[in-house]
């Protein structure tokens, strides 16, 4: 039976606390917090982030990856292939995009649990819209990833029971190519709509299923049309729904049925049936029933953890991030677009932060380098030397006022790697003040800057948050 | 294999150097011009008398056209050479071997740079194709990672070291106050920085380096012949230059308290030179002062003092322009200014004035115990760096 292997859920670091908006701009905002990607994140790091966290349980190797945003970092070139990289997937593992809709994550999660191999499905979203509406408060940041297949591939912690798919065209929600927020037609028009939609596909999924609705421990209803859902969630007549994680991430598009399903999985007990029901132009609908697997099953960093470990950030701030208001920049020259064949050749290490290591002295070089530091170790005598899920510890730290970047100062770090090695490396989700000698650190994916189009992606460290950075 | 060394057969017979400011009316050719007219009249040679051309420039042009063109020098060659910020002292070291290989008889080596003409502040150097995995840090943010490392390895108070390092800003600024190139002409006590914004770790602005342009120039002859041009002209003793591995960045043995790659240029410069105790050989030294930590540093890595003292003997006062040990008599990097090309060369023309005795009354350095001076010239960040080292002296021997 096909199901779900592993899986991840990325929530950043960042909170705004969604009163903070009323409070500077007089009205808008609500109550609790939204979830924040920082300005060195976009819906490629995040995606990255997830599936870091869904292959860290697991053994199995995905031999297909599948990526799914509403906020692609790249159109016309694959973001998916980034992913890839950094995941240091084979050259023979295909990767693709699943571009432009909010419905796009669901429906590549379902197509993946009706398709063939260990199958990674990644899905991340950066939602907002403009300065007090309900979408720049309602909406969060996040990603989650799940690595989908047989037995075969792995030990299945939730296998499919049935699903179903209910399509119509009507438009409530749009947005234009690079548009900072979202349209939505008058609420009642697309309950209408989504809610016979809901019903069809709830009634063919439990019946692809074989169950009623009755034996269905929890539901995750989500959707772009937040009455809808509501309603939907009153009506399918399970014993509980699902916190959809409103109150501190806010609604996460693309990724968000991922994110709450990561999230009830790593409360889940064996032998529960979880369905998940997502509305956008239409309605998908899964449902899963967690396997005696799922005991044995260590998440990489549980959704709950994540949400309890954000720090807040201030609402100027998050305006700046999002593009919203533009500030002074330092009276510095801007980075300089990477050299795509430069990039190409240093793919290993740019995106996979794979170093290399003497074979005599065993010394850690970053970069990979041919000649080694020290003189027992003979040309080209390295062996690779992955080091992204290596922990660190800071040494020394600067924090540096003058250099331009995009959200000044600058907090940087000489680290030494547990088991040796160095690199003077820029800290991110990090308040200045907060930094120490002798504080644990772990590696993450991150968007460096933005030049003439091109992204350059590259890693930095930040605070040790995972069970991984450990000592 | 070995480095031999120079030592007394070459000669510098005359020397220019430009004010050093923002020379908003004048560009890297009419700095040029200035610096090297300086240097034929005080050598009292013309531009056909010198054989060939060493340009060091970092930014300010490519090529040797960008010396001949503005000088319309005809069939001589001439050569751009670029070494970080020892770029200055690389055009001497090759101007000097080039006629020390009796290659030439007379060569020429200036140092040049238009810092001004960016619209940027600070030194800004367009970077080369790149993968876009190079650090994004200030070398003020590298440099100042030696306080809080030094502090920890010798048990120095931060706040005491802050003031240390304020301190050697003091002095440069005292001794660029008294001289009429200096960019900056006024004291800064120390306290007054200390109050100042940090802009990268504790630094302020002023523990960095004057962002200046200039241009400076030497011109050399093998050492027999410098008396036809110069009653007293002033013999290279030693120059040495290390180019570091890197390994300083990922090596965790590497503490951020000395620069070895300057110790390194340093042994080397004194065993060319053939001296045992830089201390109380040395009368004077020009040091790569871009930043305060790094002249505390320095002191410590050429020898001046024990490891772990030079803070001590800042607070002493051992390295005022009148104290034991002077060092950067004209204002240094700090107040005379950091033109990236030049800098090399200004060094050697405040040891041309100073050892020769000509830096005038109210500067002049005391010659009657020792009479060499050291030059010390680098390039980079700690962990990665060029070091330079050159000894000079106004006596054969």
């Amino acid at each position: 039976m096909r199901g779900i292997i592993s899986f991840g859920g990325y929530v950043p670091y960042r909170r705004l606390d969604r009163s903070a908006i009323a409070a500077v701009m007089g009205q808008g905002g609500a109550r609790g917090t939204r979830s924040v990607a920082s300005y060195d994140e976009d819906t490629t790091t995040m995606g990255v982030e997830a599936a870091r966290l869904a292959l860290r349980p697991v053994d199995a190797e995905p031999r297909a990856l599948w990526f799914a945003t509403a906020d692609p970092a790249y159109l016309e070139k694959t973001n998916a292939t980034a992913i890839h990289a950094a995941l240091r997937l084979d050259s023979s593992v295909g990767a693709l995009d699943f571009g432009g809709a909010v419905r796009s994550g669901i429906g590549a999660l379902r197509t993946a649990l009706d398709a063939k191999g260990p199958t990674m499905v990644v899905t991340a979203d950066i939602r907002g819209g403009l300065p007090t509406g309900a979408d720049e408060a309602a909406g969060g940041d996040g990603a989650a990833a799940f690595l989908v297949g047989t037995e075969d591939d792995g030990p299945v912690v939730a296998e499919l029971l049935g699903s179903a798919s209910a399509t119509e065209e009507f438009v409530d929600r749009w947005r234009q190519p690079g548009s900072p927020s979202t349209g939505q037609w008058e609420e009642r028009f697309g309950e209408t709509r989504y809610g016979p939609l809901a019903a069809q596909a709830w009634k063919e999924a439990l019946g692809a299923a074989g169950i009623e609705a009755a034996d269905v421990d929890v539901a995750v209803v989500t959707g772009s049309h937040s009455r809808a859902v509501k309603r939907v969630a009153g009506q399918i007549g399970v014993a509980r729904v699902a916190d959809d994680l409103s109150a501190a991430v806010g609604n996460a598009g693309t990724a968000h049925p991922g994110l709450v399903l990561a999230n009830e999985l790593e409360q889940a007990e064996p032998g529960q049936t979880i369905a998940v029901v997502m509305l956008a132009d239409g309605v998908e609908a899964l449902i899963l029933r967690t396997t005696d697997a799922l005991a044995e099953f260590t998440p990489g960093l549980p959704v709950a953890d994540q949400i309890a470990d954000g720090a807040e950030v201030s609402y100027a701030t998050f305006l700046q991030w999002r593009e919203m208001i533009q500030v002074q920049p330092p009276n510095r020259p801007e980075p300089t677009r990477p050299s795509s064949s430069a990039a190409a050749r240093a793919q290993d290490w740019k995106y996979g932060f794979v170093g290399s290591r003497g074979t005599e002295s065993g010394t850690l070089h970053l970069p990979p380098a041919r000649v080694s530091i020290r003189p027992e170790d003979e040309l080209d005598a390295m062996d690779p030397a992955p080091m992204a899920d290596v922990g660190a510890t800071v040494v020394t730290f600067t924090i540096d006022r003058l250099v331009y970047s995009v959200s000044p100062p600058v907090v940087f770090a000489v680290v030494d790697f547990d088991g040796g090695g160095r690199l003077p490396v820029e800290l991110t989700d990090v308040d200045p003040d907060a930094v120490r000698i002798g504080q644990r650190v772990e590696m993450t994916f991150r968007r460096l800057y933005e030049a003439e189009g091109i992204n350059n992606y590259f890693w930095k460290a930040r605070p040790a948050r995972s069970g991984s950075s450990s000592e | 294999m070995a480095s031999h060394g120079i030592k007394d057969q070459v000669a510098i017979i005359g020397m220019g150097c430009t004010q050093f400011r923002e020379h908003w009316d004048k560009g890297v050719d009419d700095l040029l011009i200035d610096s090297a007219t300086a240097a034929f009249d005080s050598a009292g040679v013309a531009k056909d008398d010198v054989d060939a051309f060493w340009l060091g420039t970092a930014s300010s042009g490519m090529s040797g056209l960008t010396l001949s063109q503005p000088l319309k020098l005809e069939g001589k060659p001439v050569t751009r050479v670029e070494n970080f910020c020892a770029t200055g002292s690389e055009a001497l070291r090759q101007a000097s071997y080039a006629v020390a290989s009796g290659a030439y008889d007379m060569a020429m080596a200036v140092g040049v740079e238009k810092i001004k003409d960016s619209g940027y502040q600070g030194l800004n150097a367009a970077p080369a194709p790149h993968d876009g995995t190079k650090r994004n840090l200030t070398a003020a943010a590298m440099y100042s990672l030696v306080l809080p490392a030094y502090a920890a390895r010798y048990g120095v108070d931060e706040d005491e070291l802050r003031m240390v390092v304020a301190k050697i800003a003091e002095k440069n600024h005292r001794n660029g106050a008294l001289n009429p190139l200096a960019q900056f002409r006024r004291e800064m006590p120390a306290e007054k920085i200390c109050e100042m914004a940090s802009v990268a770790g504790r630094l302020s602005v002023f523990d960095c380096s004057g962002v200046a342009d200039g241009s400076a120039a030497a011109i050399v002859v093998r050492a027999e012949d410098a008396h036809k041009y110069c009653d007293d002209p002033l013999y290279i003793k030693a120059l040495s230059f290390v180019s570091g591995t890197g390994g300083g960045l990922i090596d965790p043995d590497y503490d951020y308290t000395t620069f070895p790659e300057c110790e390194m240029a340093g042994a080397d410069a004194y065993r060319q030179a053939g001296i045992d105790d830089p201390r109380s050989a040395l009368a004077m030294a020009e040091v790569h002062d871009c930043f305060t930590p790094t002249e505390m540093v320095l002191m410590e890595d050429l020898g001046f003092c024990e490891r772990g003292t030079a803070w001590k003997e800042v607070l002493a006062g051992t390295f005022e322009r009148t104290g034991d040990m002077p060092i950067n008599t004209d204002g240094g990097l700090k107040a005379f200014g950091h033109p990236v090309g030049a800098s090399g060369l200004r060094m050697h023309y405040e040891c041309w004035l100073q050892l020769r005795n000509k830096a005038g009354e109210d500067r002049q350095i005391d010659l009657s115990n020792r009479n060499l001076g050291l030059v010390h010239n680098l390039g980079g960040y700690p962990g990665e760096m060029v070091s330079f080292v050159s000894i000079l002296g106004p006596e054969q021997g």
